[in-house]
């Protein structure tokens, strides 16, 4: 009797159990589906939200790309001491990923504050600290987009760019060309030296055309290939050409040849 | 007494009766003003340059020096492969042992701006006699949350931080919310419509890291007068996380400590209000004089 009743007591509580842990396992599964399903989409999303304008140009010192956007607390402590109203924190479908701050050069560029107050508040190291002088910033390189409109391309001296670049001479230089049009002028052209190009914006600010020929762009400069080697820097640095100057050769005539 | 007790209808109008209209609301009073003081005082600094509070809920400097992180936040950078600077991280830290003290999920219901959202659509579902919900796992937010984090590791990227309506619509109602309101009304309807209390109490998974940060925090909710206890189900109807009132409240036969120990308690103390037999108390967890330790 005693027997029968733990028998039974025993298939009932593993009767009991059985449902149990199927009910656990079937409610993880569908935790973990759903889960998934929901890291789809956001990775999705994530992917074009993370994009941005090239137009849209971060502050000083920002990591380059993804960095920048992983070590981002979206705080908005470099927007509050920007003391010329330049950056702005980007909402919701805005050109910058949500909560990044960011400026359009065009309405308030850049003004290249010795003091950096923007690196300066940055609590996570997304601005990095270690730029200490404005005109190592790479904000992004002007670019000179529009040959057809450029004033100065139609041989006329606007220069306005080129006279509000705070790095004049530097970042942007007046290139002399002849002027086909007239046979006798010069065309200034303006220049951008990418190497010294911070991206402040201030020449896409001042382009008087009603649409800007310069831009700002976030990563506009090339970069040359690691295995490019420049022959006359080479020789430069080198002292000499890395290859033996041109082999004399012995000159073979034909023997009672006359020939000089 | 149900005759008495149909006289009241609303949510806690028995208790506006009985201990007065204040003692009724103080809670859900001083949470609104806790929550509403602070992003005043974040956009007070953002327009008019009074830096008390500078910054917004993901970081800030307290009277421009004693710097404050968003402890969540920071783990997601961590998980994309940015080890944060050391400002953040000392603000992170203080916002952690805060929260270990006070109780995580306080930041939901005394900081968060979208429990002041989420409660209004918990309350027009109420007033409007909305009873039909989808049920969703309340265990979703902490895959949600695992996701937040391993989403990051896999990728190397920040996934959360690109959406997170919570980092959101605190930023936005510092800086401008231009079109991020589109997100919270979502939430609002959802709530509203889909299911009860979805985004706090299901989805969010800064709620479930909070919760986790408070599993052993130090200020919690007490029905230390549990006998009192009549049963008219105010609590239940305003509590964001009902399912953790039936251990406290009928758990004194079985031993349960009347001391709220679920780390889903936001510490909102909106139960505290509506109970007009003052069921509850704000305690610490080492509350001893109760008739059932745990």
């Amino acid at each position: 009797m005693k027997q029968t009743m733990d028998k039974q007591r025993r298939s009932e509580s593993s009767a009991s159990k059985a449902p149990a842990r199927r009910q656990f396992f079937t409610d993880v599964a569908r935790g973990a589906s759903a889960a998934g399903m929901v890291g789809l989409g956001l990775t999705a999303w994530a992917s074009s939200a993370k994009r941005s304008d090239p137009q849209a140009i971060r502050p000083p010192g920002a990591l380059p790309g993804d960095d920048f956007l992983n070590a981002c607390l979206r705080c908005g402590l470099c927007v509050e001491d920007c003391p010329y109203d330049t950056l702005k924190l980007a909402t919701l479908f805005d050109p910058a990923p949500s909560g990044t701050p960011w400026f359009e050069a065009r309405k308030v560029p850049c003004e290249m504050c010795e003091d950096i107050p923007c690196v300066a508040a940055c609590p996570s190291g997304a601005l990095d600290a270690a730029l200490d002088n404005i005109d190592d910033a790479r904000m992004g390189t002007a670019v000179l987009i529009d040959e057809k409109n450029c004033l100065n391309f139609q041989g006329l001296r606007c220069d306005v760019c080129y006279r509000v670049c705070p790095l004049i001479d530097e970042a942007i230089t007046l290139e002399r060309q002849r002027n086909s049009r007239t046979g006798k002028h010069a065309l200034f052209i303006p220049t951008v030296q990418s190497d010294a190009c911070t991206g402040c914006g201030k020449c896409e600010e001042a382009c008087v055309l009603d649409e800007t020929a310069i831009k700002v762009l976030e990563l506009a400069s090339g970069s040359l290939g690691q295995h490019y080697r420049l022959g006359w820097e080479e020789k430069a640095r080198n002292g000499g050409s890395l290859v033996p100057e041109q082999l004399k050769l012995e000159i073979r005539r034909p023997e009672n040849s006359n020939a000089n | 007494m149900p005759t008495e007790r149909q006289a009241y209808s609303r949510v806690g109008s028995e208790a506006a009766a009985q201990l007065g209209w204040w003692h009724a609301h103080r809670f859900l009073l001083l949470r609104r003003f806790s929550q509403l003081s602070i992003l005043a005082l974040f956009a007070a600094s953002f327009w008019y340059g009074l830096d008390i509070l500078k910054g917004n809920l993901s970081s800030s400097t307290v009277l421009n020096t004693l710097p404050l992180s968003d402890p969540f936040v920071l783990a997601q950078l961590i998980a994309s492969g940015h080890w944060p600077a050391q400002t953040a991280l000392l603000g992170g830290v203080i916002v952690l042992l805060f929260y270990m003290l006070v109780g995580g999920r306080s930041y939901c219901s005394w900081v968060c701006p979208v429990n002041i959202v989420t409660d209004a659509a918990s309350w027009l579902r109420r007033r409007l006699g909305i009873s039909k919900t989808t049920k969703i796992s309340s265990s979703l937010r902490y895959w949600l949350l695992g996701l937040s984090l391993l989403l990051p590791i896999a990728g190397g990227l920040l996934i959360w931080e690109l959406v997170n309506p919570v980092s959101l619509l605190q930023r936005g109602l510092i800086f401008g919310l231009g079109s991020g309101w589109v997100l919270i009304a979502m939430i609002f309807l959802l709530d509203l419509l889909i299911s009860q209390r979805a985004w706090c109490s299901h989805l969010c998974p800064m709620g479930a890291f909070y919760g986790l940060v408070g599993k052993l925090s130090v200020i919690r909710i007490n029905a230390r007068h549990r006998e009192r206890c009549d049963d008219c189900m105010d609590c239940y109807k305003v509590c964001p996380e009902p399912q953790i009132l039936k251990p406290v409240l009928k758990g004194a036969a079985n031993g349960v400590s009347p001391i709220i120990f679920a780390s889903d308690c936001t510490n909102c103390s909106r139960c505290i209000d509506v109970c007009a037999e003052s069921v509850f108390e704000i305690n610490t967890r080492f509350t001893t004089e109760v008739e059932n330790k745990k």
